[in-house]
């Protein structure tokens, strides 16, 4: 901001703070927020990197271990597996965006009660987790359950989805897509009544329609909703724990385990207040999450340039 | 528009895509169903075996009454009514204050304390867990609903920012620069200026927050424990613990806990939506 050289009408004898007003006060109204910010998130992250470096129960003293933590985890079964199936949450997750396109297409229409429905499909991303995760653990009951009666109408024996080490994972994921895809399915509504009709009436004209019409006029207007919903279930498939946790609590044999709930499993549970060990996979975990910030902080920064 | 408005159809595909609607919604919606309709059936339906069929008698008052006079229920929603509702005049609040300062002044490191909260607010919660315990722990707050509140107004407000930040910045800046020459005082432009065309983005954030909060999980395990603290969704767990294998209950638990977001979601549809699209779609 220019101060513009107006002739100073007021009195010279001013004090610092109205000097100086412009320059001080963003920092006064920041002040709150940073300090906050600086005490429960920005801190602890540097603290987190520190504890890793030791092997400490939470209570006695800590005993500085260096790198040990690191090495440990090299050679951890469980560390591996949830590694990978923080791999499966990422990308199987990512289906969230399409599924959400594909109900926001269908629900695009202007027939009555439309709003209700739209509404209604939203309905499961208002659920906490936590109710999620047990309607879908009793719909995957494996004798009891909504999903084994249906498949013994179709003929197929009971399955027990959760108790499967292999499925289980995908069960779980499953679970998280329902309302992650109500997500992306109300940014690209959104996104939706945002399109120019002008061009979709030119391209009508050019004789475009179904597929290449989606994909050569309408999905590129949809950038901006298309990023957010990736941003958001990137962020959403490596925070995954409450499902997990209500679902099989990393069972059956560890085997849906992702590092989120290794990390909790870690330094909070009955298996041992190791809170060295659990920060260094915390740290593992931020890693990778600083890969997808980066690239989201970079992203936002060029549009910045273009702005204000 | 796209797709062509089923209108200019024709009259069987009219039929097609109006039936199709509510038998797709009923798919899409069958698990919460299946609660719901457990919620009213009477324990000898499961004892049974009768899961999925007709309930046999409609035990609504049994059930709910259950929860709400039989069990921790009650001061578990109490206990999440007075963590939601502080976080989020907090974190609305501070917000409010850091988004005006990034949207209005134009200082050197302005981007980047900015750029701070973005990065900061999508940041896993576990490498934050063991200190943010230990400081709980330390300042005597843990298990109680302080300590909890205090974390997520701190975390919150990386999101918060980040929506009053850009939403300020679309306002139009003449109107500020007006008050400046009218000589004004900057906080008096944040209050009487700024501030009341802010009121969608506050109502915006506000059922946001109000719905992250309530159903948070891992931070209500990670900071309290028990009835005296927990937050629902937490006590849920216990609640079922306590019911193990009793579904009408756990069921009728379930929708009670899950009951004042869904309400809110559809009270205030509109800022909601507003809210989770960050402004950025129109």
């Amino acid at each position: 901001m220019t101060v513009t050289a107006l002739p100073d009408t007021e009195p010279p004898k001013r004090g610092w703070y109205k000097r100086n007003e412009i320059a001080v006060t963003p920092w006064l109204f920041l002040a709150p927020a940073i300090l906050f910010f600086a005490v429960y998130v920005v801190i602890p992250i540097f603290q987190s990197f520190s504890i890793s470096l030791y092997d400490w129960d939470g209570l006695g003293q800590a005993e500085y271990i260096g790198l040990g933590n690191y090495a440990e985890l090299m050679n951890d079964r469980a560390f591996e597996v949830s590694l990978w199936n923080n791999l499966k949450w990422l990308v199987f997750y990512l289906l969230a965006i399409p599924a959400g396109l594909f109900i926001a297409l269908f629900l695009n229409q202007t027939v009555t009660g439309i709003r209700i429905y739209k509404s209604l499909f939203f309905f499961p991303f208002v659920l906490s987790q936590v109710v999620v995760g047990l309607v879908f653990a009793w719909f995957y009951l494996p004798n009891e359950g909504l999903l084994s009666n249906m498949l013994a109408l179709v003929g197929f024996g009971p399955v027990n989805v959760l108790g499967d080490p292999t499925w289980a994972t995908y069960g779980i994921i499953a679970a998280g897509l329902w309302p992650q895809t109500a997500y992306c399915m109300i940014l690209y509504l959104t996104g939706l009544n945002a399109v120019d009709p002008e061009q979709v009436e030119a391209a009508r004209l050019d004789g475009a329609k179904g597929w290449k019409m989606l994909w050569y006029v309408i999905i590129p207007q949809l950038k901006p909703a298309t990023f957010i919903a990736f941003v958001v279930t990137i962020i959403g498939a490596l925070r995954s724990f409450d499902l997990i946790s209500i679902m099989t609590n990393g069972g059956p044999f560890g085997q849906t385990r992702v590092l989120s709930f290794y990390m909790f499993e870690k330094a909070l549970s009955e298996y041992g207040f190791r809170m060295g060990y659990g920060a260094a996979i915390a740290v593992v975990l931020f890693l990778i999450m600083l890969v997808f910030i980066s690239y989201f902080l970079w992203s936002m920064y060029r549009d910045e340039q273009g702005g204000r | 528009m796209f797709p062509r408005p089923i209108q200019q159809a024709s009259a069987p595909a009219q039929t097609a895509y109006k039936t199709m609607l509510p038998i797709a919604l009923i798919l899409w919606l069958l698990p919460l169903i299946a609660v719901a309709v457990f919620s009213v059936k009477p324990a000898s339906d499961f004892t049974q075996g009768n899961y999925w069929g007709v309930p046999g008698s409609f035990n609504i008052i049994e059930n709910y009454g259950q929860v709400f006079f039989n069990s921790d229920m009650p001061r578990y929603m109490l206990n999440s009514v007075l963590i939601t509702v502080p976080t989020v005049i907090g974190a609305v609040a501070l917000s409010a204050m850091a988004g005006f300062a990034l949207g209005i002044y134009n200082f050197r490191s302005n981007l980047w304390v900015f750029f701070m909260f973005v990065a900061g607010n999508f940041v896993p919660f576990q490498i934050l867990m063991v200190p943010v315990r230990d400081l709980t722990l330390d300042l005597g707050l843990y298990n109680t609903k302080t300590g909890l509140v205090l974390f997520h107004i701190a975390f919150q407000t990386g999101f918060c920012t980040l929506f009053m930040r850009n939403f300020i910045r679309a306002l139009p800046f003449p109107l500020i620069e007006a008050a400046r020459v009218e000589g004004v005082a900057e906080w008096r432009i944040f209050w009487f200026v700024v501030l009341p065309l802010m009121k969608p983005a506050l109502a915006a954030l506000a059922v946001l927050i109000f719905t992250f909060i309530w159903n948070d999980y891992f931070w209500a395990i990670v900071l309290t424990q028990g009835p005296d603290a927990q937050p629902v969704t937490a006590g849920i767990t216990s609640f079922n613990a306590q019911y193990r294998a009793a579904y009408h209950l756990m069921s009728a638990g379930s929708i009670v806990a899950a009951l004042p977001p869904v309400l809110m979601f559809f009270l205030m549809q509109k800022h909601f939506i507003a809210g989770l699209t960050l402004g950025a779609v129109k």
